[in-house]
């Protein structure tokens, strides 16, 4: 293949800066080792790099160092929150409060805890992807120990009013967890200045290489606590054990100390180019709908449906040169499309026919037009295909029609 | 998931794309699955009065690219066929055809559908 891929699959993950790589590479050599070596000058060295990364990724948060406890990824600080809290705020209570539109990686971790005795009340959005304030307040009762709500969601990159949320919380006197896996990096995510107490994130999505991630765990007023769920040493103050990867918290570091530098100026660039984008298809193709709250959303990410046209169908055109996500799941066994926008509202035809583009760092304005062009074709080239755009064009009620679902 | 090569041709250069006038008596039209599955197929055949073989046939697919090609292949595998040896077309013959990995099998069992569906709309018009 002689022509260059153009990737808008950021959300998913993202490519490591070479200054990250830059820096890692020593931790693989010379500097290997083990951070929980205290006899040592490879230990001590390897040590002073984790705080030092420590103190990038706290520095980019707002808060204290002694605050960041490192894991392999958003996965499991995921976990090690949502669990950890059941286990330690036990005698509290167990009822916990999510949304139905959150990562797998806290709504599983929710329904395993229902399984072992865990009452979890799943709140659903609005239309455009938000939660309703008022029935959050209302679903906090005396036995919640927990509210989990993720900053940003990763399908429509709808960012949720975290600074409300965490008001109800801390007059309510509930613990506030969020998964900020989409956000961290992209948009300022001070957690004490909105009330967090416990918060994932993760180093692959904003530049930082995969297998590392973090849980923010608030230490002061109040002090949290979570339940170690990985055994053993007592590395991270007893919360996570297990030897440190310590050429990926250095890239981690790096990644963060980047992302605080060039936030600002990166979130604008990607916004210019992402409206251009949605704004020529929408202006192009009929029958385009954009999903999730556009007001209140991530700069680099649209998610769109093209109506009639299946989605998996439409990657197709333009998938050996151009990498998105698409929120039918055609390629899964269940034939299920996505639970995030059926929660918006959408009918199962319009997830099937939605596309998610997440840009990022390294997207380019030419890469932009290029896509603009194959999307436009794919579109009109399934709409050719498809019996329902026809009969759509011929005023035909498919709402009347009898489909023999399958 | 990558698709086989001959996925990729029908996807890319569909055979037989169209419609045929559904009001004619000789042509049977079919059209099963639904939008909300992701999946919707309507394939016709036009028939010829005298010798009983399918003259011509049709297909538009709202689908992913297996659904497609699937259309596209049944609707290739139509044409010169009599109604009976339309009728044997199985659909793991387009599963071998097209390489279907074993998520995609659905889409070989609706064009089968089509297909009898089809015939079974051209056969009530001409009972």
């Amino acid at each position: 293949m002689s022509k260059k891929l153009i990737y808008l699959d950021n959300n998913a993950t993202t490519p490591c800066d070479p200054r990250v790589v830059e820096e890692m590479v020593p931790y693989f050599y010379d500097l290997h080792g083990n951070a929980a070596s205290r006899n040592h000058p490879f230990g001590w060295r390897s040590e002073e790099a984790v705080d030092y990364a420590r103190e990038q990724i706290a520095n980019l948060l707002n808060v204290d160092a002694k605050e960041i406890i490192f894991t392999s990824g958003a996965t499991e600080a995921d976990n090690l929150a949502i669990k950890g809290v059941y286990e330690m705020y036990a005698r509290k209570g167990n009822h916990i409060i999510t949304l139905e539109t959150e990562h797998k990686a806290v709504l599983d971790t929710c329904k395993k805890l229902e399984k072992m005795g865990a009452e979890v009340t799943y709140l659903r959005v609005d239309r455009l992807g938000r939660v309703d304030l008022k029935e959050l307040e209302a679903a906090i009762k005396d036995n919640t120990i927990l509210v989990s709500i993720m900053w940003a969601n990763n399908e429509t990159g709808v960012i949720q009013d975290m600074k409300a949320i965490g008001e109800i919380c801390n007059r309510k006197g509930v613990l506030l967890m969020s998964d900020a896996t989409q956000a961290v990096g992209k948009i300022p995510t001070f957690p004490k200045e909105v009330g967090i107490h416990l918060m994932a994130f993760t180093s692959h999505k904003m530049y930082g290489p995969k297998g590392v991630g973090a849980l923010f765990v608030n230490r002061k007023n109040p002090r949290v606590k979570v339940t170690a769920q990985m055994d053993g040493g007592g590395h991270e103050r007893g919360m996570r054990s297990g030897t440190l990867n310590v050429p990926g918290i250095v890239g981690f570091g790096k990644a963060a100390e980047l992302a605080q530098k060039e936030m600002a100026e990166e979130a604008q660039r990607l916004s210019v180019l992402r409206d251009k984008l949605e704004k020529t298809l929408c202006e192009s193709l009929e029958e385009t709908y954009i999903n999730g709250d556009v007001e209140n959303r991530m700069p680099h990410v649209t998610n769109i449906s093209f109506k009639h046209v299946e989605g998996e169908g439409l990657m197709m055109t333009f998938n050996q040169e151009i990498g998105v996500s698409s929120g039918s799941a055609c390629t899964s066994a269940s034939l299920e499309p996505s639970y995030v926008l059926i929660a918006l509202g959408l009918g199962d035809d319009l997830a099937h026919s939605s596309i998610r583009f997440s840009l990022g760092r390294f997207t380019t304005e030419e890469e932009i037009d290029y896509t603009i062009e194959e999307i436009s074709n794919g579109v009109n080239h399934m709409r050719n295909l498809s019996p329902i755009w026809e009969m759509y064009k011929e005023g035909v009620d498919l709402d009347a029609i009898e489909w023999t679902a399958h | 998931m990558a698709y086989s090569e001959k996925v990729l041709d029908h996807f890319k250069n569909p055979k037989n794309v169209g419609t045929l006038d559904k009001s004619s008596k000789n042509v049977g039209t079919g059209l099963v699955g639904a939008p909300e599955c992701g999946d919707v197929m309507r394939l016709q055949i036009q028939v010829d009065d005298n010798t009983g073989v399918i003259e011509d046939a049709k297909f538009k697919t709202f689908g992913c690219g297996s659904a497609i090609a699937s259309s596209s292949l049944a609707t290739e595998w139509l044409k010169g066929k009599s109604i009976d040896e339309a009728l044997s077309i199985d659909n793991m013959t387009i599963v071998e055809e097209l390489a279907l990995p074993p998520v995609k099998i659905h889409c070989s069992v609706l064009a089968e559908d089509a297909i009898k569906d089809a015939i079974k709309d051209y056969q009530e018009k001409n009972k």
